[in-house]
């Protein structure tokens, strides 16, 4: 499976941010059309993305692009401009019902359509609201198309017309319901932004605590806190020890022909070869192979 | 037999004002007394950096006192000093010697201002040339924060503290007259000093030898520009995977963003793995002070204090101790430090796919660096490591030839981009390394490939046959030319 | 062939990106100050025309002040101020960009 740990926020109107994302290496760079872009740079902010989308250092790392509402004048422009582009996921703002999905599904797969794609851009829609938590299981689920769902905070706050904390009692119920929604139609679930960049102790301790509860990933607005997410993120030394224990001892029982593989006396199964190669996987996307060599 | 000088009777006759008798009223004086004439060498120091008050006041009265045709030997220059423009139009000075131009003069001669080709020297490469006889210092114009009547003079104390007088030392050492400059008169005597008094010849006090504010410049702030720590956390990975990275092992590292923070990362995980340095070299910054006060490393040899931190330790611990630019890096000293130097971060404004590095000339062709202790450390630590992004804007950094070596590529050990890493493929096993611990590794053509993409492929730049700088090796040799721009 | 009948503008000044105004004019005339200008300079007029020949512009006065954007910034910035000074610039044809 795809690792989708980090989702770096690019606002379209930053130039600078835009040119040089993609060497930060997060999982996912998310442009960003809506809340970060004014008005008056709606226009300029799509082109630029509609450019970047189709340049080669974006070519290796997977994309999306935050549209407008599409009720809104820009939210199809952004889309006919993005789809062209080959965006591979469209993350849908404020989604608090199904039918939003599904409209923003038939207005991408219009323009598919049109242009003759036959690249299924995919979505992800932005849970945002209470309306949309208590959605969130019927969201999940209704469309092929849909590969996560993630919590959009600062809104949802002021929905419950509450406000947010270091300690994120305000965003349990949601966090929880967002998780088993996107668990249940097997897709992936991703937590808000931690805005206060300067925080790195509170980042750390969010984020272990996200990981704890079972997110994927997490959207981050700084490229500083990607490091420290996928550090997070990356399996410990005995997981790593465990899974070159088991690899190891299915391509010896593989060589000598042998059915059953154990290790001290526990049966040793595919899933669990599975689980042990995508152990390795992350270690090594997290850059925590080989620090234990012996010099 | 030689003929033996027969003893003579002297009357001792001891005045108190002999005993001050080296102090000159003026620099008039000074110079008179140290039989300047046209055609001689001069030189400078830049302990100061930014903030020296010396060369431009010096060379003024120089050129008023009517002195043509002199050679001046700054042991580096920077932008303060663009007042010397004029005294290059007046011919006062007709050739240079110095390790880094920068700024108008940098500009001024790219475009032809002197005649003869300024000679780029490397800190360890000027003491090699005084030594080898080729840069003869007639008088040594030294300013240093505190003397005393009788010339011990240190820079760790003073409203003008600078820290370490590494490179003033050897001037000290091999000029034939020696004057000293201060603000600041100590008590004899004032010991321990970096100049000593049997080095002086004459003392001149004035109102002030640096800016203060401005010597510290650029101090010690850890970055938050992500593409520095990007650079630095990489950097860090590459020193820890190394081979070299075990208790006692030594380091030198620079100024800049990217390798302070290389230096904190890397405190980080000595600490963690409880690993402690022997000692760290060169150009020291508050960073380097930090690890010492934290025990991670032993010893600070202090060649030249970049920031206020490292100037106020020099004085106050006894681990941090001042050397000279000959202990420092001289090729041809009897022992040079960085013979005992395990890994050297280093900068690069280019760097080419045969690993060749530019510190001196920018994207326009332009004279606005130095050399400093760039080819020297590269030399002979065992891993050096240069750290630049791959791109500056639209500037490539990565070239298919530098526009001027000052280090040349069988020097360099690794290259560290924030787009990938790229090995001198004579390093195999390095290579194996950290292949190993997960770093990936690129061809450097990959990463000069890449960077054309990015930017486009830069326009030739236009100059004449005129050469305009030559870049000294470390050894003396002639390594490459820089040649007059065209406007 | 696509008129310019009214000036347009897009961009910033800062490191990366660039300033591009857009005015009607007799011919194609190209002004340009760029930080990479000794390097670049040629490749970014050759862009600028480039671009104006895909949307059909034959008559235009480009000012450019780069502070060294990359090519699809140009790009995106001189589409941009020209969408801006086009009356139907809202719908654009996205196969000429």
């Amino acid at each position: 499976m795809r690792l989708r740990r980090s989702m770096l926020f690019v606002p379209g109107s930053n130039t600078s941010m835009v040119c040089n994302a993609f060497v930060y290496k997060p999982d996912t760079v998310m442009f960003d059309l809506e809340d970060s872009v004014a008005i008056s740079e709606k226009d300029s902010a799509r082109l630029m993305v509609f450019h970047a989308l189709q340049h080669f250092t974006y070519a290796d790392v997977e994309t999306a692009v935050r549209v407008n509402p599409l009720e809104s004048p820009y939210g199809l422009l952004d889309l006919e401009a993005v789809i062209r582009a080959g965006v591979d996921i469209v993350r849908l703002p404020k989604t608090d019902t199904v039918d939003d999905v599904l409209d923003m599904q038939n207005a991408i797969e219009k323009i598919e359509k049109e242009i003759g794609s036959k690249k299924e851009t995919k979505l992800l829609a932005a849970i945002e609201s209470a309306l949309g938590v208590v959605n969130a299981v019927d969201i999940a689920r209704c469309s092929k198309r849909l590969m996560g769902i993630a919590l959009g905070a600062e809104d949802f706050v002021r929905d419950l017309r509450t406000q947010r904390t270091k300690e994120g009692l305000e965003l349990s119920a949601a966090r929880s319901h967002i998780l088993l929604a996107a668990r249940a139609a097997k897709i992936n679930a991703f937590d808000s932004v931690f805005s206060d960049v300067k925080d790195k102790e509170g980042f750390i301790r969010e984020v272990t605590y996200i990981k704890g509860l079972g997110f994927d990933g997490k959207s981050l607005v700084n490229p500083n806190q990607i490091s420290t997410l996928h550090s997070i993120y990356a399996p410990t030394k005995q997981e790593i020890e465990w899974a070159l224990e088991v690899i190891e001892a299915s391509e010896h029982a593989k060589k000598h022909g042998l059915g059953v593989i154990s290790i001290d006396g526990k049966m040793v199964d595919a899933p669990i070869i599975a689980r042990a190669k995508s152990v390795i996987e992350l270690a090594k996307a997290s850059g925590v192979m080989g620090d234990d060599e012996d010099e | 037999m030689s003929e033996k000088k027969v003893y003579k009777k002297f009357i001792k006759d001891i005045q108190e004002e002999q005993r001050s008798e080296k102090i000159c009223q003026s620099i008039e004086e000074a110079i008179k007394k140290s039989g300047l004439k046209d055609g001689m060498t001069i030189s400078f120091h830049h302990a100061f950096r930014g903030g020296d008050k010396v060369l431009n006041l010096v060379m003024d009265i120089i050129a008023k006192m009517g002195f043509k045709d002199l050679t001046l030997a700054s042991s580096s220059l920077a932008s303060v000093h663009d007042e010397l423009i004029t005294h290059i139009k007046n011919k006062v000075v007709t050739n240079i010697y110095t390790s880094g131009l920068r700024s108008a003069l940098g500009e001024a001669i790219s475009y032809g201002l002197l005649d003869k080709p300024v000679q780029i020297h490397s800190h360890g490469g000027r003491v090699h040339l005084l030594q080898s006889g080729e840069l003869q210092i007639d008088v040594a114009f030294i300013g240093v924060p505190s003397i005393d009547r009788f010339g011990n003079a240190s820079g760790y104390k003073g409203r003008s503290r600078c820290g370490s007088l590494g490179y003033a030392m050897s001037d000290a050492q091999y000029a034939k007259y020696v004057i000293a400059l201060s603000e600041s008169l100590e008590p004899y005597p004032n010991m321990p000093a970096s100049i000593s008094q049997d080095q002086v010849d004459s003392i001149v006090l004035v109102e002030e030898v640096g800016d203060p504010s401005k010597i510290g410049e650029g101090a010690t702030r850890m970055t938050t520009n992500p593409k520095e720590l990007l650079l630095a956390r990489r950097t860090a990975r590459v020193i820890e995977h190394s081979g070299l990275f075990k208790n006692g092992y030594s380091l030198q590292t620079g100024t800049g963003g990217a390798s302070l923070a290389t230096t904190i990362f890397l405190s980080e995980r000595m600490e963690e793995k409880n690993i402690k340095a022997s000692f760290g070299l060169g150009g020291i910054t508050g960073t380097m002070v930090y690890m010492l006060k934290r025990g991670l490393i032993d010893k600070l040899l202090d060649v030249q204090s970049f920031d206020e931190f490292a100037a106020k330790s020099l004085g106050e611990n006894p681990n941090h101790i001042e050397i000279s630019a000959n202990e420092y890096a001289n090729p041809s000293s009897k022992g040079a430090a960085i013979k005992q130097l395990d890994v050297v971060v280093l900068s690069a404004l280019e760097i080419d796919i045969n690993f060749n590095v530019n510190v001196i000339t920018g994207s326009k062709g332009l004279l606005r660096g130095a050399s400093g202790g760039h080819s020297d450390t590269a030399a002979e630590a065992k891993l050096a490591i240069i750290v630049a992004p791959l791109t500056r804007g639209r500037i490539p950094t990565v070239r298919s030839r530098v526009n001027a070596i000052v280090t040349p590529g069988e020097s360099v050990d690794v290259y560290v981009s924030d787009q990938g890493i790229a090995v001198h493929p004579r390093n195999v096993e390095l290579k194996k390394r950290l292949i190993k611990a997960g770093l990936t590794i690129v061809d450097i053509e990959d990463l000069h490939k890449r960077a054309i993409a990015i930017c486009g492929q830069p326009q030739k730049i236009k100059h004449t046959d005129k050469v305009v700088a030559q870049i000294r090796y470390r050894d003396g040799s002639v390594i490459d030319e820089i040649k007059q721009l065209v406007k | 062939m696509a008129d310019i009948t009214s000036c347009g503008h897009a961009g910033t000044l800062e490191s990366s990106d660039v300033l591009i105004h857009i005015e009607p004019s007799q011919d194609i005339e190209i002004n340009l100050i760029s930080s990479v200008e000794e390097l670049y300079g040629d490749d970014i007029k050759a862009l600028v025309l480039e671009v104006l020949e895909k949307m059909n512009i034959k008559a235009v006065k480009v000012d450019i002040n780069d502070k060294g954007a990359l090519d699809y910034v140009i790009k995106a910035r001189l589409q941009t101020a020209i969408l801006r000074a086009l009356e139907d610039g809202d719908k654009p044809d996205w196969s000429l960009l």
